[in-house]
C-alpha cells in the first residue's frame, strides 16, 4: 500500500470535515455552540497536524518520486482515478497547511464573536481542499480541490470581513475563477492528448510545442493570479485588508502557495520547452512585482496593505527562482515559499494583535508600543527581519539561494531581483519604527496589554519554526533535494531531446 | 425487429400513464370532496409505476417506424419523470395556499409528461410534432393556472400566442424537410441524406425552421424572448416544471433530430447550433446581472444552462451527446431543488419573489441558505458540486472537437455567471438581517434535501451515471 501502511493522505485530506459534521451536528445555545465549536475546531486540527508529522518522519527523503500514494478507481473509462501522493516539493506544504490551521484557529478565539460555529466550519473545510490540493495526483482530483478553496474563503471574508468585505470577496472569487477555468480547458485537453489525467503520467508525456505555448499560457492565467503575479494581483491588497486576521494568515501562509505550487507541479515539468522559452516573459512580470509592488509597500498607511503588498513581492521572487530552471534556484523558490508562508502569516498575526486591541491597522494611530509591549515587540521585530532577510532568520535562505541561481541566468536579474531585498528592508523597518519606537502619546495605547497567553501560544511555534529555518535549513531542504534535482535533470533532458529532434527535422520544421 | 411491425407492446409506459392519467381524472370528477391532495399522490405514483414500466420495457421499433425505444429514449424518459415527480410534490403546498387545490393541476403535468415522452421516443416528425403539442398545451394552460391573477393569465396568453408561433414554424420547417427529401421517418430521412453533397437548400432551410420550433421550447437565444415573463408570471410550481422536465425533452428530441436524420449533415447545422449556444450564454450570464426578482433570475439562468447544453450538441459527436446527458441530469436536480426553496419564500401568507428578500437568510435559516449555496455554487459551475461535471463533460466534447473558441466563450461566460449566482449568496451570507419566512413544509424540504444531496454528492460516485449516459448517447450513432 504505502509507507504509513493505511491510507495516510485520505485521512489528513478527509479528516478535518470529520470534525465540520460534529461542528455542525452540536445544537443549543449560541454560547455553548460557538465554544463547542471552537474547540473541536482546535481538536480536530490539532489531530490532523499529529497525523501530518507521520509524513515528517516516515517520508524518504532520497527518492524523488510520489511516496505515499494512494489509488482508487473513481472514472475508469476516461482515465480520471482518485490519486493521491506526495513528493519532495508537496510534502512540506501539507505540513504547512495542517500546522497553520490550528494556529489559525487559536487566533480567532476571542476575535470571531459571531456565527463562530459556521466560521469554525469553513476553515475546517478550507484545511481539507488546501490539503487535497497538495496531495492530489491526478489533475482532476487537483482542479477540484483547486477550484473549492474558493467557496470556503469566499465566505471567510465576505461574513467575517471588514467594512469593504463584499467588494472584496467577490473580487477574490471572479479574478481566481477567471483564471482556473482557463486552467481546466488546458486540463482538458491534456486529457484528450494523453487520455489520462494521472499526473504522474503526464509528467513523462512530451506535449508538442506548440500546444505546450497554450497551455502554458492557459496555466500562467489560473496560477499568475492566485501566486499573485503583476499586473493581476490588484485582489491580494483588498482581499488581505478586508479578510479577518485568521484569513490573511491562510491566504498569505498557504493559498498564495498554490499557484507558484502549480507552476512547480504542472508547468515546469509538463511543458520544458514552453517554460523555457517563455521565462523572459515570467523574469519580467516578477521583477516588475518586486520593484513596483515594494515601492507601492513603502507607501501604504495601512499595516495589513503594507504586508499584503509585500507578499507580492516575495512571491515575485518566488516565481523568479522557479524559472532560473536551476536546483538553487528551484530550491530556493521553495525554501522561500515555505519561509514567507511561516513569516508573512506570523506578521498578519502580528498586525491582528494590535487590531484585536485598538480595532484600527492605520499605521499612524500606533507608536511607542515597545513601552507597554515589549514581548510583542520581540516578536514583531523577528518577523520582521525574517520578512527582511536577515541571516539566521527564515527569510534569508530562500532569498539567499534564489538569487544564485538568478546568477546563473543573468546579472541583471539578479541585480533587480536583489532590489526587493533593499526596498523589502526600507519598508519592513519604516513600518516597524512607526509601530514599535517613538513615543506612546495616544491614550488608548497607554493601557493597552501586552500578549495574553493564549497569543504567546500562537507565537510560540512561528518563532520557533522561523528561527529553525534560518539557523538550520537543511533539515527542511533534505525533504526537496532529491525532487527539485530529479526535476531539473528532466528538464534538461526534455530541452535536450527536443533540440535534437529539431535537427531531424529539416530547417523551419518547427515553425512553418 | 422490422420497422413496419406494429410492436405497440414498446409504448407500454406511455399508455399506461394515460390510463392513469383519465383515471385519476375521473377520481378526481366523481369524488364531492377536495381530492386535489389525492389526485397529486396517484400522480406521483402513476410516474413511479411509468418509470417501472420504462425500465423493463425491451427496446426496438414499433408502430410502422414511428415510435422507438432505446436506451436513449430510457435515459430522458426516466430523467423526465423524476422531474415531473418533483415538480408534483414541489406544487403541493403552494397550491393549498393560493388557493389553486384544483385535481386538474397534477393531471395535466401527468399527460404533459405523456407528450415529453412520446418526444423521446420520436422516431418520426409526426410524433415528434405530436409529442411537442401534446406537451407545449398542457404547459399553456398550467401557466394561465392562477386564473384570477392578472399575472398567471398574462403568462399563460403571452406563453401560447408565442408558443403557436414556434409550432408553426415546427410544422412549416417539417414541412419543407418532407417535400425535399420526400420522407418524414428519422430512418428514411437518414439513409436519404446519406450524402451531404445531393443536399437542396430547400432541405437546409427546413432544419433551420425545425431548429427554431425546438429552439423555442428550451428557450434558446434568439428564440428566448417569453421565458422571463412567463417564469415570472406562472404560479412558481408550474414555472419549477416548466425549468426543469419540458426543457430535457426538448433538448433531447432536438439532439435526437439532429444526430440520427440529419446526423450527416453536421457541416450544414453545426454553425447554426454554435451561433445559438454562444448568444444563449451571452445573453444569460449578461442579462441576468441586473435582475431583482429570483424567478426572472432562474429564467435567464435557464437560458445560459441551455447554452452550454448546446455546447455538446455542436460538437456532433458521442461524447458530446453524453455531456448533454449529464448535463441535464445535474441541470434538473438543481434547479427543481432551487425551485423549492424559492417556493419556501413566503412571508405572512404572501410569497415573495425578490433577491432582496434572501438578505441574511443564513441567520434565519442556516438549512435553506446552505441548501440555496450550494445551488447556487453549483450553478455557477464550482467543483465539487454535480454543475461542475456537467461543464466538465460538456468541454471534453467540445475540446475533442477542436472547438477552442467555444470552449472558451464557454468557460468565460461561465465566470460572468458565477458573478450573479455568488451575488444571491452574498445577499444572503453577507447582508445583514432581514423579515423571517414562514416555516417550510416537509413536501419542500425533502425535494430540496433530495436535490441538494444529489448535487454535492454526485463527485462520489459519478461513474455509473456518466456509464448511463454515454449508453445512451451510443444509441443515437448505431
Amino acid at each position: 500500500m504505502n509507507a504509513a501502511g493505511f491510507p495516510l493522505l485520505s485521512l489528513i485530506t478527509w479528516l478535518p470535515l470529520v470534525g465540520g459534521a460534529i461542528i455542525m451536528s452540536v445544537r443549543g445555545e449560541e454560547a455553548v455552540v460557538a465554544s463547542n465549536a471552537r474547540w473541536t475546531a482546535l481538536w480536530t486540527s490539532l489531530v490532523v497536524f499529529a497525523l501530518s508529522l507521520i509524513l515528517w518522519v516516515r517520508f524518504n527523503q532520497a527518492d524523488g518520486g510520489f511516496q505515499f500514494v494512494e489509488n482508487a478507481a473513481w472514472l475508469p473509462q476516461w482515465g480520471i482515478s482518485y490519486k493521491m501522493g506526495v513528493d519532495g516539493i508537496s510534502v512540506l506544504f501539507v505540513l504547512l497547511s495542517t500546522a497553520l490551521t490550528p494556529i489559525c484557529i487559536l487566533a480567532s478565539w476571542d476575535a470571531i464573536t459571531v456565527r463562530v460555529r459556521e466560521y469554525m466550519l469553513a476553515f475546517l473545510v478550507l484545511e481539507t481542499m488546501m490539503v487535497g490540493m497538495f496531495c492530489a495526483l491526478d489533475f482532476v482530483v487537483f482542479y477540484m480541490f483547486f477550484e473549492g478553496v474558493l467557496i470556503p474563503m469566499y465566505l471567510i471574508i465576505g461574513v467575517w470581513g471588514g467594512p469593504r468585505r463584499v467588494y472584496a470577496a467577490i473580487k477574490f472569487f471572479l479574478y481566481t475563477l477567471a483564471g482556473s477555468v482557463l486552467m481546466l480547458l488546458a486540463l482538458l485537453a491534456m486529457w484528450y492528448q494523453t487520455g489520462t489525467t494521472d499526473i504522474s503520467v503526464l509528467l513523462h508525456t512530451q506535449f508538442p510545442p506548440a500546444m505546450q505555448t497554450w497551455l502554458f499560457l492557459a496555466f500562467l492565467a489560473s496560477f499568475a493570479v492566485k501566486v499573485p503575479m503583476w499586473p493581476v494581483h490588484t485582489w491580494l491588497p483588498d482581499a488581505h485588508v478586508e479578510a479577518p486576521t485568521a484569513g490573511s494568515v491562510i491566504l498569505a501562509g498557504v493559498l498564495l502557495k498554490m499557484g507558484a505550487y502549480g507552476f512547480l507541479r504542472f508547468s515546469v515539468p509538463m511543458l520544458p520547452l514552453a517554460s523555457a522559452n517563455l521565462a523572459p516573459l515570467i523574469y519580467a512580470l516578477s521583477v516588475v512585482a518586486v520593484v513596483y509592488t515594494s515601492l507601492v509597500a513603502l507607501a501604504q498607511t495601512d499595516m495589513k496593505k503594507l504586508i499584503a503588498y509585500s507578499s507580492v513581492a516575495h512571491m515575485g521572487v518566488v516565481t523568479i527562482g522557479i524559472f532560473t530552471f536551476n536546483i538553487q534556484g528551484i530550491s530556493g523558490a521553495l525554501f522561500q515559499m515555505l519561509s514567507h508562508g511561516v513569516v508573512s502569516a506570523a506578521l498578519f498575526l502580528c498586525v491582528g494583535v494590535v487590531y484585536d486591541r485598538i480595532h484600527t491597522r492605520d499605521i499612524a494611530r500606533y507608536g511607542g508600543l515597545a513601552d507597554r509591549m515589549p514581548r510583542y515587540a520581540l516578536a514583531f521585530m523577528l518577523f520582521t527581519m525574517a520578512s527582511v532577510g536577515l541571516p539566521g532568520t527564515a527569510g534569508f535562505v530562500g532569498e539567499f539561494l534564489v538569487l544564485v541561481g538568478a546568477f546563473k541566468v543573468s546579472f541583471w536579474l539578479a541585480l533587480l531581483g536583489s532590489l526587493g531585498m533593499i526596498l523589502g528592508a526600507a519598508y519592513m523597518l519604516y513600518l516597524y519604527r512607526r509601530v514599535i519606537f517613538g513615543s506612546l502619546t495616544r491614550d488608548d495605547l497607554k493601557s493597552i496589554l501586552d500578549l495574553s497567553p493564549r497569543e504567546i501560544a500562537v507565537f510560540a511555534p512561528l518563532v520557533l519554526l522561523t528561527l529553525w529555518m534560518g539557523i538550520y535549513p537543511s533539515s527542511f531542504t533534505g525533504f526537496f533535494d532529491a525532487a527539485v534535482g530529479a526535476m531539473v535533470e528532466h528538464h534538461q533532458a526534455a530541452l535536450v531531446g527536443t533540440a535534437r529532434f529539431a535537427q531531424i527535422l529539416p530547417a523551419g520544421g518547427l515553425h512553418p | 425487429m422490422s420497422g413496419t411491425s406494429m410492436n405497440w407492446v414498446l409504448a407500454l409506459p406511455e399508455i399506461a400513464l394515460s390510463v392513469c392519467g383519465m383515471g385519476i381524472l375521473l377520481v378526481g370528477v366523481l369524488q364531492r370532496r377536495d381530492t386535489f391532495r389525492f389526485c397529486s399522490m396517484l400522480t406521483v405514483g402513476a410516474f413511479l409505476l411509468a418509470a417501472v414500466l420504462v425500465i423493463s420495457t425491451g427496446q426496438g421499433v414499433g408502430y410502422r417506424g414511428l415510435f422507438t425505444d432505446d436506451a436513449f429514449s430510457a435515459f430522458v424518459k426516466l430523467l423526465v419523470l423524476a422531474a415531473a415527480a418533483l415538480g408534483v410534490v414541489v406544487s403541493l403546498d403552494y397550491n393549498e395556499h393560493a388557493n389553486l387545490r384544483r385535481f386538474e393541476f397534477p393531471v395535466l403535468v401527468l399527460f404533459s409528461t405523456v407528450g415529453m415522452m412520446l418526444m423521446a421516443s420520436a422516431n418520426n416528425l409526426m410524433t415528434l410534432y405530436m409529442g411537442v403539442e401534446l406537451m407545449s398545451l398542457s404547459i399553456y394552460v398550467l401557466a394561465a393556472f392562477a386564473r384570477d391573477e392578472l399575472r398567471s393569465s398574462e403568462a399563460g396568453l403571452k406563453y401560447f400566442v408565442l408558443g403557436a408561433l414556434a409550432s408553426g414554424l415546427l410544422l412549416y420547417g417539417i414541412s419543407l424537410v418532407y417535400g425535399f427529401s420526400g420522407g418524414m421517418g428519422f430512418t428514411e430521412l437518414a439513409k436519404a441524406l446519406a450524402d451531404p453533397a445531393h443536399v437542396s437548400p430547400g432541405l437546409v432551410v427546413g432544419i433551420v425552421f425545425v431548429v427554431a420550433g425546438l429552439a423555442f421550447k428550451i428557450s434558446a437565444v434568439p428564440f428566448h424572448m417569453w421565458t422571463p415573463d412567463v417564469y415570472e408570471g406562472a404560479p412558481t410550481p408550474v414555472t419549477a416544471f416548466m425549468g426543469t422536465a419540458p426543457k430535457v425533452a426538448a433538448m433531447a428530441l432536438l439532439v435526437r433530430v439532429m444526430a440520427a436524420p440529419f446526423g450527416h449533415l453536421l457541416g450544414e447545422w453545426q454553425q447554426l447550433i454554435v451561433l445559438v449556444s454562444v448568444a444563449s450564454m451571452l445573453l444569460g450570464s449578461l442579462a441576468a446581472i441586473g435582475q431583482r426578482n429570483i424567478k426572472r433570475l432562474m429564467a435567464y439562468s435557464s437560458i445560459g444552462h441551455m447554452g452550454y447544453a448546446l455546447i455538446g450538441l455542436a460538437a456532433g459527436t458521442q461524447a458530446g451527446i453524453r455531456g448533454v446527458l449529464v448535463y441535464l441530469v445535474t441541470y434538473v436536480f438543481m434547479n427543481i431543488g432551487t425551485f423549492a426553496l424559492i417556493l419556501a419564500m413566503r412571508r405572512r401568507g404572501r410569497m415573495v419573489e425578490g433577491i432582496a428578500d434572501l438578505s441574511g437568510l443564513a441567520r434565519r435559516d442556516p438549512a435553506m441558505a446552505l441548501g440555496l449555496a450550494v445551488f447556487m455554487f453549483s450553478m455557477a459551475g464550482i467543483p465539487p458540486f454535480s454543475g461542475f461535471w456537467g461543464k466538465y463533460f460538456i468541454f471534453t466534447a467540445a475540446v475533442q472537437q477542436g472547438m477552442w473558441a467555444l470552449a472558451v466563450i464557454g468557460v468565460l461566460t461561465s465566470v460572468i455567471g458565477a458573478f450573479y449566482y455568488i451575488r444571491i449568496i452574498k445577499v444572503m451570507y453577507f447582508d445583514t438581517e432581514g423579515e423571517a419566512f414562514e416555516a417550510r413544509p416537509a413536501s419542500l424540504s425533502f425535494v430540496a434535501a433530495a436535490g441538494g444531496i444529489f448535487t454535492t454528492f454526485f463527485f462520489v460516485f459519478p461513474a455509473p451515471l456518466v456509464a448511463a449516459a454515454e449508453l445512451a448517447a451510443k444509441a443515437l450513432f448505431r
